[in-house]
């Protein structure tokens, strides 16, 4: 089977002539099918730049990435849009809409597949939101819950269209400790069942446990890894 | 699902988010409302204003009218040849021609004696050719040497001469150095041109402006056959007369008589800058509360593109909460203007009225106008960038 994600020297800088700054420099990295990966690494090396290249938020610099079966580099604004419907992200904040109920947002991922209907989309959300221990809060606005329980909501957000890679962004920073751990045990467990990889970058050296694997990065360069 | 649906989706967005921000929404609303009374206002007083100009043309009864084509507006209008006028009964589908003279007099006040010049409508009073409100039972009085009918709706600098006819029966008054009798009251109208206007038969116009010629004549109304095309009779009748003449329908001749007010007065210029004044202030409203919308939910917007939203949908979720503005503002925007309208009909007494037309177009100005402001605030879209997020 394929690697979800693969990446081949890649180089990427910021600004350009005399202030160019290079922030990822040679770098190879793969991300295999059902496997968890956590990004660790000072503020500056990289990892959310490189986070941002692998969802198709950025357009590629230089060398390979591929993600999902589609080369990155010289993809078209079109083409890494469609991409990101396939990816499911999990930011540091929860970046609810905060008009919609739970349920509304969940489904919000939902919509962009024009071939269900509004009820299929309603229910398949409801599904998630039981599955991330929610079903009471399903009508309610993001502004009425707690932090682990929008960040939950998030959560079932990225998962409910079973993208086929996960990718999160600190998403412990704005929770306690035991929140944070349940958030992302949470997702680990969700993920796993339904064989879908995560990258996940953090600085919160107690959720080490969950990964599969964990990658140090350091001046744009991977520094160690431990299985 | 459906190609609406999905199309509508964006919209369902739009208005969800709208409807969250209940004070957000009854401003912008305030805002759309503002500027459609305001537009409504400046072009029901424009409109009411050119009516009330060509009042007097419109009072005109005649399929056909034959005007000198130097003649710019009725105040002022340049002698035709009388005999035009017996040159169409040549047609057989004319069945009257009927001269109407048209002067200004210097007319005295009842009461204080201050002259000032009043329109004199002078034409055969058994011709039927006008069709003021009041006139027909005055018929027989008019027919009378020196009596004159009165404007009711004269500038009131004429004097009270309604509320003295109704205390003395008749009153005296001098117009052009000639003491008339006035022998009751027609409505009419001031314009522009005319303070005031008296009607009169053919030969008391005579008595009082002897200066004029009698083979000369400065309207000429025409009645045709029932069954005849005025369309036809017109083009027969412009092959036959002389160029010192053209022939107008009555729609063409109240035209004439608005185009030299749209055009040689500043009025149309004054009511369309009030309206676009409106509408800008409205598009201000709309689009710094779409703006603001859009800048707090800048993360969210950021959000929705990472999650393969594309930046054609946040789009149309703006626009659509343009529209939707628009819409919610028209309404109760009409409805205020259509009040607003009878209050200020009836102070005024300008025929101001709420019409189909205007209606369209004030929507499409309001439309228009919340577009433009949501295609300027879809700019601040750009600043939601997904790469970002991180």
């Amino acid at each position: 089977m394929e690697s979800p994600v693969r990446l081949r020297g890649l180089e990427y800088a910021f600004g350009e002539g005399a202030l160019r700054r290079p922030v990822l420099r040679d770098l190879t990295l793969s991300v295999e099918p059902g496997e968890v990966v956590l990004l660790t690494g000072p503020s500056g090396s990289g990892k959310t730049t490189l986070l941002t290249l692998i969802g198709a938020l950025r357009a590629m610099q230089q060398g390979s990435c591929m993600v999902l079966g589609k080369e990155l580099m010289g993809a078209t604004e079109a083409e890494r849009v469609g991409l990101r419907r396939r990816i499911g992200f999990i930011f540091q904040h929860h970046n609810l809409l905060g008009f919609l109920t739970a349920r509304q947002n969940v489904a919000m991922a939902l919509e962009l597949d024009t071939d269900s209907t509004e009820q299929d989309r309603l229910d398949r959300a409801s599904a998630m939101l039981e599955a991330v221990g929610l079903t009471d809060y399903a009508d309610t606005v993001p502004g009425k819950l707690s932090g682990g329980q929008r960040q939950r909501v998030a959560v079932a957000r990225a998962l409910v269209a079973h993208p086929g890679l996960i990718l999160a962004d600190e998403p412990t920073a704005a929770l306690d400790r035991q929140t944070g751990q349940d958030v992302v045990r949470l997702m680990r467990d969700l993920a796993k069942r339904n064989g879908m990889p995560i990258l996940l970058v953090t600085h919160d050296p107690r959720i080490l446990d969950i990964a599969d694997r964990v990658v140090a990065m350091e001046d744009g360069r991977i520094a160690e890894t431990v299985v | 699902m459906t190609a609406v649906a999905t199309a509508l989706l964006p919209a369902r967005l739009a208005w969800r988010q709208l409807r969250a921000e209940k004070t957000r929404l009854a401003s912008a609303i305030a805002g759309v409302m503002f500027a459609c009374v305001l537009v409504f206002m400046q072009l029901g007083f424009r409109s009411a204003l050119f009516d009330s100009a060509s009042a007097l043309p419109r009072a005109m009864h005649g399929e056909l009218f034959l005007l000198h084509p130097l003649t710019t507006a009725l105040f002022r209008p340049e002698p035709l040849p009388r005999v035009r006028a017996f040159q169409t009964l040549g047609l057989p589908e004319v069945t009257n021609a009927v001269p109407i003279y048209l002067a200004q007099g210097s007319w005295r006040h009842p009461l204080t004696g201050v002259r000032r010049a009043i329109q004199l409508v002078g034409f055969d009073m058994e011709a039927g050719a006008v069709n003021f409100p009041g006139l027909t039972p005055l018929i027989d009085a008019l027919k009378r040497p020196d009596t004159v009918a009165f404007d009711s709706r004269s500038r009131p600098e004429f004097g009270p001469v309604p509320a003295l006819l109704a205390e003395r029966g008749s009153i005296q008054v001098e117009i052009a150095n000639r003491t008339v009798e006035i022998v009751g009251i027609v409505e009419l109208g001031a314009s522009f041109g005319a303070d005031g206007n008296v009607v009169l038969s053919e030969v008391n116009f005579r008595r009082l402006i002897k200066e004029r010629k009698a083979s000369n004549t400065d309207l000429v109304a025409l009645r045709l056959r029932p069954d005849a095309d005025p369309a036809s009779v017109k083009a027969q009748l412009t092959a036959l007369l002389p160029a010192d003449v053209v022939v107008l329908t009555h729609a063409e001749l109240v035209q004439w008589e608005r185009h030299y007010w749209e055009t040689a007065t500043p009025i149309g210029f004054i009511f369309a800058f009030g309206s676009l004044m409106g509408l800008i202030v409205g598009m201000v409203i709309v689009y710094q509360i779409l703006f603001a919308d859009i800048a707090t939910h800048l993360p969210e917007y950021a959000t929705l593109k990472a999650m393969g939203y594309s930046g054609g949908y946040l789009n149309r979720m703006v626009l659509a909460s343009a529209a939707i503005l628009a819409l919610l503002g028209f309404v109760p925007g009409m409805l205020a203007s259509s009040g607003l309208y009878d209050l200020v009909a009836k102070a005024t007494l300008l025929p101001l009225r709420m019409d189909a037309s205007r209606g369209l177009l004030v929507f499409g100005l309001i439309f228009g106008m919340c577009s433009l402001a949501g295609l300027l605030a879809m700019r601040k879209l750009r600043d939601a960038d997904p790469a970002d997020m991180f």
